[in-house]
């Protein structure tokens, strides 16, 4: 920081002081999930560093639970579960939160406030509540218990943040594009997937990016309503975490955190190619 | 001005219309389908909680001939007879027990009661039931010939109930002196202690978050940008795995507790794990991001030229910032610590996994009466109580701050 002349010794003083705060607390924020990595590779079934691994003794390094979280059946299930109902959740999540998001968008929409605060709702209902109540209403619909029934519990957790985010592409888009088109006879399906998707595609995709997150992060609903043949990864993460905890659980957790990683990085991509093609900028 | 005509104006009105149609046309698939899959299955939840039928269809009889019982004494024989046979029929077909936790739940002591009785009950045969039903109903427990006992079991059988929300509030009917608090405070106690909890979170958040943001947002943007990358990743990062590393850290033999032994620190390594500790610690880490980023986006936007004017006019630092400075921020503060404090006061996962038992909320006990009491009722009648509350707080974050600004990532 640029420090006029007007700062005086407090003021120099406070800055430093504020640095030093700021920097503890992104440390606070980052180490608690950098220290999961290094004990993934303990060889041992310990969820804390042996003295072996702080003396970089190789053979107090290992695989060995990598290999076992590639070997176990529930595992891989729980895998291609979480990958499965992620996908047609997203695919659902999307093509419903993008369409609602343009209509949302227009300004003669009827009662907007009261629909965008219902649409919304499902981010801030507590999970306890919407996952009894899914229980008992699927339950009845005979969808508990099943993929299908766990895909629009999850499609229904992820609509608001497609409309987040597909909103905020739609703010300060110039419709008199669209008029355009109309006037030059596209049919309005036509001006939507020719014109105006092209130009809120990295609103749709990074609305895409949180729905898969939501679905592929979410217990509370699956503890719940499904069966054991639909464990996802997190489910499989929170029973070994309350049974019999063993650091494959650790080896998991890094390979979500590179998950994350590449998610966090596509999203930057995204954001900056918007803000060139469009010169707005996707709040942050 | 223009004057339009009747038919102008007519045909004005019909485009207008239409465009509202055409507006609408597009919400209208996804408020179908949350209407279906997220909207009607709570609505079915609430319902449950005044909704009841379980002793109605147990013993019908008795309940509509205890309907012109005048409420004093003992019902007539005939009814008692009644309902001994109908309990002689729950006998026999095992379900006396369910009957049993039913009336327990409005009068404790009753389970017993009627477990054993039934099973003396069931052990009659048609004649012995028709000669001596009753004789023996009053002789297996001196209760049955109380008043308090047969107004118990006409509560236990409405259809339409408060009771489960008398008892969400540590309330109780009493047949004389109408509702009054119970002898033992549970649920009042459990919410006190996770808005406390949520209190906490938020403050802890707010305390923490606000010198970062503003920090963040005096650095160039392109540096800030970087930094910010920071505080995305753990945001982006699955709540179990987060939760998965406090668990690490916090553990009795964790990374925290042998690195302070191995600096020589403490001689024996602190219990910090499956406390209330550990949960507003790792509560306020997951959601740390959620105050940073309002706070940061509405800091972005301040002109710092006024922090600036105040102090070349010789403002001294702190009352600048305090009277300047400050006010201007309370938009992206109030957003944070509401969004932080909704999220908070109905989370579940992370206090049932390093909670332990003194760190639970009002979550963890609505599930526990899900999946383990099978105390379904009370469980919808705690979360309706529950989401009342969030929608409260809902509805005053949409006033101030619109719920169509939440910011992400």
């Amino acid at each position: 920081m640029k420090t006029p002349s007007y700062y005086g010794f407090w003021h120099h003083l406070g800055n430093r002081l504020l640095k030093l705060f700021s920097w503890l607390v992104l440390l606070f924020l980052i180490l608690p999930i950098l220290v999961i990595v290094p004990l993934s590779f303990n060889a041992e079934p310990f969820f804390s560093f042996t003295e072996g691994m702080l003396r970089l003794q190789p053979d107090a390094w290992s695989l060995r639970w990598y290999e076992q979280v590639f070997s176990d059946p529930r595992w891989l299930l729980a895998i291609k579960n979480s990958f499965i109902i992620g996908f047609f959740a997203t695919l659902l999540a999307t093509v419903l939160g993008t369409c609602a998001a343009v209509g949302l968008a227009r300004a003669e929409m009827p009662l907007r406030r009261f629909i965008t605060a219902l649409l919304l709702s499902p981010m801030i209902v507590p999970l306890i509540i919407t996952a009894a109540g899914m229980f008992f209403f699927y339950s009845s619909l005979n969808l508990a218990g099943s993929h299908l029934g766990v895909i629009i519990a999850h499609a229904a957790l992820g609509t608001p943040f497609v409309i987040i985010t597909v909103t905020a592409t739609l703010t300060g888009f110039d419709y008199s594009l669209a008029r355009a088109a109309l006037n030059l006879g596209a049919s309005p399906l036509r001006v939507f997937l020719d014109v105006i998707l092209p130009l809120i595609r990295p609103g749709v995709i990074s609305g895409a990016l949180f729905a898969f997150i939501t679905s592929f992060d979410e217990v509370v609903v699956v503890l719940f309503m499904a069966g054991p043949q639909q464990r996802t990864i997190p489910r499989q993460m929170f029973s070994g975490l309350r049974e019999q905890i063993n650091p494959s659980i650790l080896a998991v957790a890094t390979l979500l955190i590179l998950l994350s990683i590449v998610l966090l990085l596509t999203l930057e991509l995204l954001r900056r190619r918007a803000e060139r093609m469009r010169g707005i900028e996707i709040p942050q | 001005m223009t004057i339009l005509t009747r038919a102008e104006a007519g045909q004005a009105s019909v485009s207008r219309r239409k465009k509202r149609l055409l507006a609408f046309a597009f919400v209208v698939p996804l408020l179908l389908f949350l209407l279906l899959s997220f909207v009607a299955p709570i609505a079915s939840m609430l319902w449950r909680s005044v909704y009841h039928p379980t002793v109605a269809e147990l013993i019908p009889i008795t309940l509509e001939r205890l309907g012109q019982w005048d409420g004093t004494g003992t019902p007539e024989p005939a009814t008692l007879a009644v309902f001994v046979e109908e309990l002689h029929g729950l006998a026999k077909e095992r379900r006396s027990g369910k009957l049993a936790e039913e009336l327990n739940r409005t009068q404790a002591g009753m389970s017993s009661m009627v477990k054993s009785t039934a099973r003396r009950v069931g052990r009659l045969s048609p004649e012995e039931l028709q000669q001596q039903g009753v004789q023996t109903l009053l002789d297996a427990h001196r209760n049955w010939s109380r008043t308090e006992t047969w107004l118990a079991v006409q509560r236990a059988g409405q259809v339409y109930t408060y009771n489960y929300y008398l008892t969400a509030l540590d309330l109780e009917l009493h047949p004389e002196h109408g509702i009054q608090a119970r002898d033992t405070e549970i649920y009042r106690q459990l919410y006190a202690k996770t808005l406390k909890m949520a209190l906490a979170i938020t403050a802890l958040c707010a305390l923490l978050g606000y010198p970062l943001a503003y920090y963040l947002a005096s650095l160039p943007s392109n540096r800030a940008n970087l930094l910010l990358v920071l505080v995305l990743l753990p945001f982006w990062t699955s709540l179990l795995v987060r939760t998965t590393a406090w668990i690490a850290l916090l553990q009795t033999n964790g990374v925290i507790n042998s690195f302070l032994q191995g600096i020589g620190l403490i001689a024996a390594p602190f219990e910090m794990l499956y406390t209330s500790f550990a949960t507003v610690l790792a509560m306020t880490h997951i959601l740390l991001p959620f105050m940073i980023l309002p706070l940061y986006s509405v800091m972005r936007g301040i002109d710092p030229s006024y922090l600036r004017a105040a102090l070349s006019l010789g403002a001294r630092p702190l009352p600048a910032f305090a009277r300047i400075y400050f006010p201007m921020t309370l938009p992206g503060l109030s957003a944070g610590a509401l969004l932080v404090f909704i999220i908070s006061v109905g989370y579940y996962i992370t206090p049932a996994l390093v909670g332990g038992t003194d760190g639970q909320m009002i979550s963890n006990i609505i599930a526990f009466h899900m999946q383990s009491s099978n105390n379904w009722e009370l469980a919808a009648a705690l979360g309706s109580l529950l989401l009342a509350l969030i929608l409260l707080l809902y509805w005053v974050y949409d006033r101030f701050v619109g719920a169509g600004s939440i910011k992400l990532g």
